[in-house]
């Protein structure tokens, strides 16, 4: 019993990460504006590999091995944000009409 | 440093890229051209302008003579203005496509060619299903002491290829180094823009992005950490030196993108490059450089393997990691810093 309530949550969640992951790539095609496939690059890199990280933890149970897992998620937590930061940086630099052109910018 | 060749556009390599490029050469030609018509169209416009200046009275002649040097304009410019668009491009796009196919006719040719040299599939004398590699995996643990048989494999039995590797690491690092690096003597040749190019991107590194800074300031030494692990891991699980040094250069080329080439500066410089990469190389070619004058046999080097899985194991092979991971290390950063500004 206990091994079907296991299985059933490592499904979930390995399959939502997998959903999550086929509509970031579909998003990155289907989007045309830097930011918005960014936007949707970047749900890869959080969300999907989280679940899909998440779902390994429960299938494997907790050891050294988990604790590794854990560090992979907490760097591409520090690490994907601030790379999406610095591409919107540069776009907005470059290229400061487009952006006004797609959306709502603040005036500072 | 080469001469610089004022008349670029017109030379046979110039041409060449732009070919290889796959921009048709013929736009070029189809410019000057142009250019020619051009200025053959403004002749006769001024041609017809003095006509009608020189003959005020006289409206019907003046008439006629304008009417013809209009048609013979028109006739000129259509005629120069269609041909390379429809002759030139044309007998260019056929020379192209048979050129093209003959060229992919010959390459299969010496592949199918090359492919019928090959041992057959599947069979037993191939070279991959001999006694080397059966020997490696039996006797790998036993007679290298490294648990990962990559490692025992490329340090100890072939330690002597990785020995040249290393060394086209270091050579690659130093051709790039001849190539670009702008120095005090290149400096005097540069225009004041390229100064200034160089100026305004240092003070720009000063104000670098502060959301970058911080997070490189706790991500550096975590991958630096994490590229030594490997390293040292090496022959005990899956990595060793080059991945390692990767790492390594990686967590370098962070901190260069966080801080800019002053704070890089401190710690590494070309006295540091050629300082860790030589001392590296000469400790791998002294351990392992006696196989060029033993015919690339084996000798033992009196140092115990230890018990498998400890981290002082696989006598030499821990030594020959730090020493590849460094070498590999400090290309990775020559190149990037090299490639950038020409400068480390």
């Amino acid at each position: 019993m206990f091994e079907w309530i296991k299985f059933l949550f490592v499904a979930f969640f390995l399959s939502g990460g997998l959903l999550m992951a086929c509509s970031a790539v579909y998003g990155v095609y289907r989007f045309h504006f830097v930011l918005n496939r960014m936007h949707a690059a970047a749900l890869i890199d959080t969300l999907a590999i989280v679940l899909v990280i998440l779902a390994l933890l429960l299938c494997t149970g907790f050891s050294f091995l988990s604790l590794k897992l854990i560090f992979i998620v907490i760097f591409l937590w520090f690490a994907s944000p601030v790379s999406s930061h610095l591409i919107s940086r540069l776009e907005v630099t470059m290229e400061p009409e487009k952006v006004k052109k797609e959306c709502e910018v603040e005036e500072r | 440093m080469s001469k610089k060749n004022d008349n670029y556009e017109s030379t046979f390599w110039y041409r060449l890229k732009y070919w290889v490029n796959g921009e048709e050469e013929t736009v070029l030609e189809e410019e000057s051209e142009r250019h020619e018509a051009h200025l053959k169209r403004v002749a006769i416009e001024d041609r017809v302008y003095r006509a009608f200046s020189e003959i005020p009275d006289d409206g019907e002649e003046q008439e006629a003579h304008y009417r013809a040097l209009k048609k013979e304009l028109y006739e000129l410019s259509e005629k120069y203005k269609t041909w390379p668009e429809k002759q030139g491009v044309k007998i260019f796009d056929r020379f192209y496509r048979i050129f093209a196919v003959i060229l992919c006719i010959g390459i299969i040719g010496i592949l199918l060619v090359t492919v019928s040299y090959l041992p057959q599939f599947g069979s037993a004398n191939n070279p991959n299903n001999n006694e080397v590699s059966k020997r490696y995996i039996e006797k790998g643990l036993e007679e290298t002491g490294a648990t990962n048989i990559v490692t025992g494999m490329i340090l100890d039995y072939r330690a002597f290829d990785t020995l040249g590797e290393s060394h086209v690491l270091f050579i690659s690092a130093c051709s790039v180094l001849i190539l670009i690096r702008v120095d005090k003597k290149r400096m005097e040749d540069m225009t004041q823009e390229e100064l200034d190019e160089i100026r305004g991107e240092e003070l720009y590194e000063k104000n670098q992005d502060i959301i970058l800074q911080k997070v490189a300031f706790f991500l550096v030494p975590i991958i630096m950490l994490f590229g030594i692990y490997i390293i040292l891991n090496g022959h005990l699980s899956p990595g060793g030196g080059f991945p390692g040094g990767a790492i390594i250069g990686a967590s370098f080329i962070l901190y260069l993108n966080a801080f800019g080439y002053e704070k890089t500066r401190k710690f590494f410089t070309y006295k540091t490059f050629s300082v860790i990469s030589i001392g590296s190389l000469l400790c791998y070619a002294l351990a392992k450089g006696y196989s060029f004058y033993m015919g690339a046999n084996h000798l033992d080097s009196g140092i115990p393997l230890g018990t498998p899985g400890a981290i002082f194991s696989g006598g030499l092979i821990l030594l020959l990691n730090i020493c590849v991971g460094l070498v590999v290390a400090c290309t990775m950063y020559a190149f990037y810093s090299l490639f950038r500004r020409g400068g480390m």
